[in-house]
């Protein structure tokens, strides 16, 4: 294993490869603030170089976080599968790189060869990856999962629809989710952040998510992600939910401030598969973001890429329906502009699809971040064109309740539309029954929530 | 010619009308610039009794579900994007969340105030959006500067600090902090010298009280701003304020503008709290309410 180059006549060495990692990242706040970027952009070049050389073997080797220490590390080097492992030990990280974007290489190649990597191989591609590259790989890799309808079929473009309120009052989460389904969002989701993280509270709104859909007889499936051991109760007490969701982060101790672990989570699979309303397989749902790890003191010295790639692999193991990067939430201490939230989002992106989870992202923004909805919107375009299995949208971008800018219900429409994608299929015949879509786009009446009171 | 030059004008009249244009001289002048009479604010109007699908099946119900909302719903569409209204009430309440969090609290506000100014350790806006740390600590020159304005040890220590909203702070510290000294006054409590502390991060409220050793440290802070409103301000108050010292320790007030806790009313609720902190001689989750 080689640290150290040359760039322009100045030496460049590096003390492991965590420092090799971070430095290779493309700019981020979050690194800088941790105290792990590259000084200069040549030295951030210099780290790509010694990276691309790299062999995955050397990656597999050196986990980020040692094995004896933390418990994603463990369950992700033990779930690797050897026989794939060992055709792709021996390639460089440039070659990997170039692997990827082969015309010689399907998507079904990856998405065997994903099974023989580990998240520290996940982060490395990234880092000597340009955006185009991420968008491209990405495309190529189609990840279906199946909870009550299927997600992530070439062409389709989901939407989860968030109708968050500030008090949870049900009439106002009512009046958002008709909403959004008359725009034909809520294929991947109808699901709520509460604000009262309460047994009582999210059974309510399970139960009326579950009553919408059974009057108006949507194919879709119905989350309210409070912390997994509040869903866990309400779930055991016979609330209606298709899926439990937890944020998730890249390392034991991170998790440890989420209030999880695997083994909690593995019971909440459990319990989702014997009690949960859904069909299933695949009834978990996980949220992360770039920082989270070192906004909770657990990132060991590690770069904020190589802690989201790991998260994905942590998700792997519990099958999820779902996957996102909530990527502009966390604010500028982390992503600072819009130039690092698109790039994030892309990262995160294709980490997810190599990783082989069911990907989303949750294109966003805060009010102190230098980014607009204009920035958003750019992004949108370039995810659905990577093939994202779905977005997020809340009533035109204004998420009231968590303060924050997402897509609006809106962007659902347009994407498909200027993208060629299909709602979830079942979904899109319900769209149409409803009157909501003809023509493969919205319909003369679409947008009008009151077509779900009738006269 | 003369009968052509008519027959042409006819015909662009004929063009015209059918275009909708009126080509009659009166109205081809150029209508006088109305340069005293506005637009009406678009921030103004409330978004929950604003139904804009033109045609809905029940507008009763609408109308009615959107009352237990701020949520912009019923926005209507041309073909699937937003009517220019919503677009640019969007647009408008992002700007001013966004100015009052890259805005500098004014000069003239501390000035008029009276108030000492004292910076943490960014050195700008961009700095203090990034590295929270250092909008958590004081170098020595601003510790000597606060040393030198406020005599340390008072029962109670009140400051403003930017925080993430010059606006919440601009309109509404002053009328809060008068609102609390008079209630503490009225408990027979004498609070410190305030004064501003600048790129201020909740946690700097620590190393003041490291600094000025009062009972209890209160900072009136600018709130991150939502869409909904930039005005918004907090208040953070600790016993024995450490640095390092548990989150739980802190006692906050949150929400206050005039849409949701008046100042004045904020005010006269924090001083009864600071009394309630240095009666129990705890503060946050310790408090007994």
């Amino acid at each position: 294993m080689r640290l150290k180059t040359q760039l322009s006549g100045v030496t460049y060495s590096f003390k492991d490869l965590n420092e090799v990692l971070a430095k290779a990242n493309e700019e981020k706040s979050g690194d800088r603030l941790a105290g792990l970027a590259a000084a200069t952009g040549t030295e951030m070049v210099a780290a790509k170089e010694v990276l691309a050389d790299i062999t995955l073997a050397d990656l597999r080797n050196n986990p980020a976080v040692p094995y004896e220490d933390d418990e994603v590390t463990r369950l992700d080097q033990d779930s690797v599968n050897d026989a794939i492992y060992a055709g792709l030990k021996n390639l460089s990280v440039a070659e990997f790189r170039e692997w990827l974007l082969s015309y010689e290489t399907c998507g079904e190649d990856i998405i065997r060869a994903s099974r023989g990597l580990t998240a520290e191989m996940v982060a490395a591609v990234v880092k000597v990856m340009s955006n185009l590259d991420l968008i491209y790989a990405a495309s190529k890799i189609n990840i279906t999962a199946h909870c009550n309808t299927t997600i992530g079929e070439p062409g389709v473009l989901a939407f989860r629809l968030q109708p968050n309120h500030t008090t949870d009052n049900l009439d106002g989460i009512r009046i958002s989710t008709l909403e959004g389904l008359s725009y034909g969002s809520g294929d991947a989701l109808i699901g709520l952040n509460p604000v009262n993280d309460t047994v009582e509270s999210l059974s309510n709104i399970l139960k009326m998510f579950q009553e919408i859909k059974e009057t108006y007889q949507i194919p879709t499936q119905n989350c309210v992600l409070g912390h997994v051991t509040t869903q866990m109760e309400a779930v055991r007490n016979g609330a209606p939910a298709d899926m439990i969701f937890q944020s998730i982060a890249g390392s034991e101790k991170g998790n440890t401030a989420f209030g999880l672990n695997a083994q909690l989570l593995a019971e909440a699979q459990d319990l989702m598969l014997k009690e949960g309303t859904a069909t299933g397989p695949n009834v978990m749902y996980f949220e992360t973001g770039q920082g989270a790890e070192l906004s909770s003191g657990a990132h060991h010295g590690v770069d904020q890429v190589t802690m989201e790639a790991r998260c994905y692999g942590f998700a792997k193991q519990f099958n999820p329906f779902l996957v996102n990067t909530v990527v502009g939430f966390i604010g500028p201490e982390y992503l600072y502009d819009s130039q690092q939230v698109i790039r994030a989002g892309l990262e995160d992106l294709f980490m997810g699809k190599l990783t082989g989870v069911s990907m989303g992202v949750d294109a966003c923004y805060t009010n102190h971040m230098k980014a607009d909805q204009n920035d958003i919107e750019n992004l949108s375009v370039l995810l659905g064109t990577a093939g994202c299995n779905y977005l997020i949208t809340v009533p035109q971008g204004d998420d009231i309740m968590l303060n924050y800018q997402s897509l609006g219900y809106h962007e659902a429409a347009t994407l498909r539309e200027l993208l060629n994608k299909k709602p979830i299929s079942l979904f899109e015949c319900w769209l149409e029954k409803m009157g909501i879509y003809e023509n493969g786009r919205l319909s003369q009446g679409a947008g009008d929530a009151s077509i779900f009171f009738g006269k | 010619m003369l009968d052509m030059e008519s027959k042409i004008k006819n015909l662009i009249a004929d063009v015209l009308s059918e275009m909708g244009v009126d080509s009659s001289p009166s109205a081809g002048e150029i209508a006088t610039p109305q340069l005293e009479v506005s637009l009406p604010d678009l921030t103004a109007e409330n978004l929950s009794e604003q139904l804009l699908v033109p045609t809905p099946v029940n507008r009763e119900a609408y109308l009615k579900f959107k009352q237990a909302t701020v949520s912009r719903i019923g926005i209507w569409r041309t073909g699937s994007r937003y009517l220019t209204r919503s677009l640019l009430r969007f647009r408008a309440d992002h700007a001013i969340a966004q100015d009052a969090v890259f805005n500098e609290v004014s000069a003239e506000f501390i000035k008029d105030w009276g108030l000492a100014e004292i910076k943490t350790k960014c050195c700008d806006k961009d700095q203090f959006l990034t590295r929270p740390d250092l909008g958590r600590e004081l170098d020595d020159e601003n510790t000597a500067l606060l040393k030198k304005s406020c005599p340390g040890k008072a029962r109670v220590q009140v400051y403003i600090a930017d925080g993430l909203s010059s606006s919440a702070v601009e309109k509404n510290a002053k009328d809060t902090f008068l609102a609390l000294i008079q209630g503490l006054k009225g408990h027979g409590i004498e609070a410190g010298t305030p004064f501003f502390l600048r790129y201020g991060r909740v946690p700097a409220m620590d190393a003041v009280a490291e600094i000025l050793q009062p009972e209890v440290t209160v900072v009136l802070i600018g709130e991150r701003p939502g869409l909904a409103t930039a005005e918004s301000m907090s208040c953070y108050m600790a016993y024995n304020a450490s640095v390092g010292m548990p989150e739980a320790r802190r006692t906050v007030l949150s929400n206050i503008h005039k849409g949701g806790l008046p100042a004045v009313e904020a005010g006269a609720h924090i001083a009864d709290v600071v009394k309630k902190i240095l009666d129990q001689k705890v503060s946050g989750l310790d408090l007994k309410k």
